[in-house]
């Protein structure tokens, strides 16, 4: 649109304030910026919890101190924060391959269900309960990815091939994941009635720091378990793809410029399936981890929703694998501290407003923002 | 009354729900602006509506209430994606964290409230009578089920018909030409999301007080604000299909309840009265139908070249952009 055509024709009723935003884009953006921001925007997020807490009658500081003492405060408490920090890692992953090709991948959540289901069904009903670790371990991370993967299939298949939106289709089969594992643990699977399976096998357990009490004694009580070597191999992995083959050169043309990738002939309805099938792959070898490595059973309701705070993580992380360990790690120390305070929605609300003033303060970045008086 | 009776007039109720928090989608997009914190924002709407109308004893009130708190959730989005130009996709989901959260933090303890009156439910005369459709449509219903039904003409001739529904419609197919018009984009936009919000506010107001009076924490919703969104796809951005789609959804939610308490269906055991196991797959179904019906939304878009508003999702740049 030409900009000479700004005929200011007045509106009538229409309410104005007396001054206006006016973005400027930045020519360039300071390096130091991003960071600055990001910084600030925590801060934000914190201050304003902090104000809300205070409001419905809670001691911010108090809470604050509590979760940073629950999550960070010695070395066992860290270690727990790790464990936390293990599934936010791999579905963080999950979503941020995802969201590098622009796919809006919300079900990390449900892939990580299926994955932990599947897992599952290694020990329920594949192998008996007296084979060996060497058989158990690699055959529930197999099956734990394999079914994350179709999980990740179908979205990716409505989307490929019926233009479906993504983000709906992949919510609705959190929906169905979650019934769907709670129809095994109340039915088939149900020890005793109860709403979970039995405990797995030892030899089905990934091993934990603290097993080798005996050997070293100071590992005694240390959760930390083999999930999170896993955590940090994907990491590698996903970075090396990203930015060392045509595989990962194709997602990011196509998350920076579908058109472009049209033209240059890349198969965007195959690479939408694989990526969709990876994203899901990763959320579910979480879901692995997480009933072999830390609850080693299957129950309703594993997950306190890591597969949402992945979506943070990964937009936290700004896309980039290597920083989603640290984010993961702070957010791990969340969760954990999250325990200790009341209510329990407020590291939710932290998340929603952290993601709020992210995406504001990315604005940022690339404009300059100035106040401008409208004359009247 | 009947099986299908019970399960038809139960489900105008829950439908009811859902058409306010659709129809409140509808016109966010129609204006350009996607928001997929619907589920925030009813849930928002759901624990401030009901905690109002405990504390003041008054549900109309608590209703009030509760389609502002919607409304300052929605005003959130509007301004980070129209003034600060984020991601729509990004916010919205932020605004289903924290809508989510923030009910979570202000409905505690509001589960055990006692004595929260609901809104009133009346029964018209004469066309409460008519055999079948009477009872399922006009026998004993909340106060909202027939001003969902009012809505639905309403919001259609709006829409379609009147100078604001075309200019609405303006906003989210060309904004650029809306603008040399001297329409107001921006204003407009804001208010359509905050319209939006509102009708989600008042979509968890109508499930705490008076479809399924009550605080379950984030269950109070299961899931409603994302279906809203799916149903605003398959109805093609139309007002009365939306409609359809709402008291559909809603029939299927009390479906998949009452059929467990059935023996037989059609002379045949019915599987899911003998195995109670079974009733998750049920619960499973308005999930699953929501894929399918985007399913065939997304083809009719296809084949019919129409469909989403050509701007959704696209923050509009005064003299920035050409065609969209």
């Amino acid at each position: 649109m030409a900009q000479t055509i700004q005929t200011p024709a007045p509106q009538a009723r229409t309410f104005r304030l007396p001054i206006r935003l006016k973005l400027e884009p930045r020519l360039e953006t300071p390096n130091w910026l991003p960071w600055a921001t990001t910084i600030g925007s925590i801060l934000t997020a914190l201050v304003a919890t902090a104000l809300i807490l205070w409001y419905v009658g809670g001691d911010p500081l108090q809470s604050f101190r509590a979760i940073y003492r629950a999550a960070f405060g010695s070395v066992g408490v860290f270690s727990d924060t790790l464990v936390k920090a293990t599934p936010l890692i791999l579905t963080g992953l999950a979503c941020l391959l995802a969201f590098r090709m622009r796919l809006w991948n919300i079900g990390a959540e449900g892939q990580f269900y299926l994955g932990a289901w599947g897992a599952t069904l290694i020990v329920e009903g594949v192998l008996g309960s007296d084979a060996s670790a060497w058989l158990f371990i690699p055959l529930m991370v197999l099956s734990g990815f394999f079914f994350g993967a179709v999980w990740g299939f179908i979205p990716g298949l409505l989307k490929a091939r019926f233009n479906v939106n993504e983000i709906i289709s992949t919510l609705m089969l959190n929906y169905i994941s979650l019934l769907w594992v709670a129809y095994w643990v109340f039915g088939p699977w149900s020890e005793r009635g109860f709403q979970l399976t039995p405990t797995f096998p030892r030899a089905a357990w990934l091993p934990r720091l603290t097993d080798y009490a005996a050997l070293v004694k100071d590992l005694s009580g240390l959760t930390i378990h083999l999930g999170f070597v896993f955590a940090i191999l994907a990491v590698v992995g996903v970075w090396y793809l990203l930015e060392r083959t045509r595989f990962g050169y194709e997602i990011r043309l196509i998350g920076d410029n579908p058109n472009a990738a049209q033209y240059a002939g890349v198969n965007i309805a195959l690479m939408t399936i694989m990526v969709f099938m990876l994203s899901g792959g990763l959320a579910g070898l979480a879901g692995m981890s997480e009933v072999s490595g830390v609850v080693h059973r299957l129950q309703d309701r594993i997950s306190p929703g890591y597969g949402f705070t992945a979506i943070i993580v990964a937009w936290l992380a700004k896309l980039n694998p290597w920083a989603v360990i640290p984010v993961a790690i702070i957010f791990g120390g969340l969760l954990i501290g999250s325990r200790e305070i009341q209510p329990s929605g407020i590291a939710r609300m932290l998340q929603g407003i952290l993601l709020f003033t992210l995406i504001s303060s990315e604005v940022l970045n690339h404009y300059s923002i100035k106040l401008e008086r409208i004359k009247a | 009354m009947n099986f299908w009776t019970n399960v038809l007039s139960a489900g105008i109720g829950n439908g009811t729900a859902l058409l306010f928090a659709t129809m409140g989608e509808l016109f966010a997009e129609r204006a350009g602006v996607l928001n997929l914190g619907v589920e925030g924002m009813m849930l928002m709407g759901a624990v401030a509506a009901y905690g109002a109308a405990a504390a003041t004893g008054d549900p109309w009130l608590g209703l009030l209430v509760g389609m502002l708190a919607g409304g300052f959730l929605s005003l959130l989005h509007a301004f980070v994606v129209i003034s600060l130009r984020a991601d729509q996709v990004v916010s919205g989901l932020a605004l289903t964290f924290l809508g989510t959260g923030l009910s979570l933090v202000l409905g505690e303890g509001l589960a055990s409230a006692r004595n929260v009156p609901t809104i009133p439910t009346f029964s018209i005369p004469l066309l409460s009578q008519i055999p079948f459709v009477g009872p399922i449509l006009f026998d004993n219903k909340s106060v909202l089920v027939y001003v969902g039904f009012a809505l639905i003409p309403v919001v259609w001739f709006y829409v379609y018909r009147m100078r604001g529904g075309l200019h609405l419609r303006a906003i989210g197919e060309y904004p650029a030409a809306a603008d040399s018009l001297g329409i107001d984009v921006y204003a407009l936009r804001y208010f359509y999301v905050l319209l939006g919000g509102i009708l989600a506010g008042l979509a968890g107001g109508a499930i705490t007080l008076s479809i399924t009076p009550g605080w379950f924490s984030e269950f109070t919703t299961s899931g409603y604000g994302w279906i809203a969104i799916g149903l605003v796809i398959f109805a093609q951005w139309d007002p009365v299909r939306a409609a359809i789609g709402s008291y559909l959804f809603g029939s299927l939610r009390r479906f998949t309840l009452d059929v467990q308490g059935v023996q037989d269906v059609f002379g045949i055991a019915n599987p899911f009265f003998y195995d109670r196991n079974l009733q998750f797959f049920l619960e499973m179904l308005p999930y699953a139908l929501t894929i399918i019906v985007l399913i065939i939304g997304s083809r009719a878009a296809i084949r019919k070249r129409l469909g989403a508003p050509a701007a959704l999702g696209l923050p509009y740049v005064r003299g920035e952009q050409g065609l969209v």
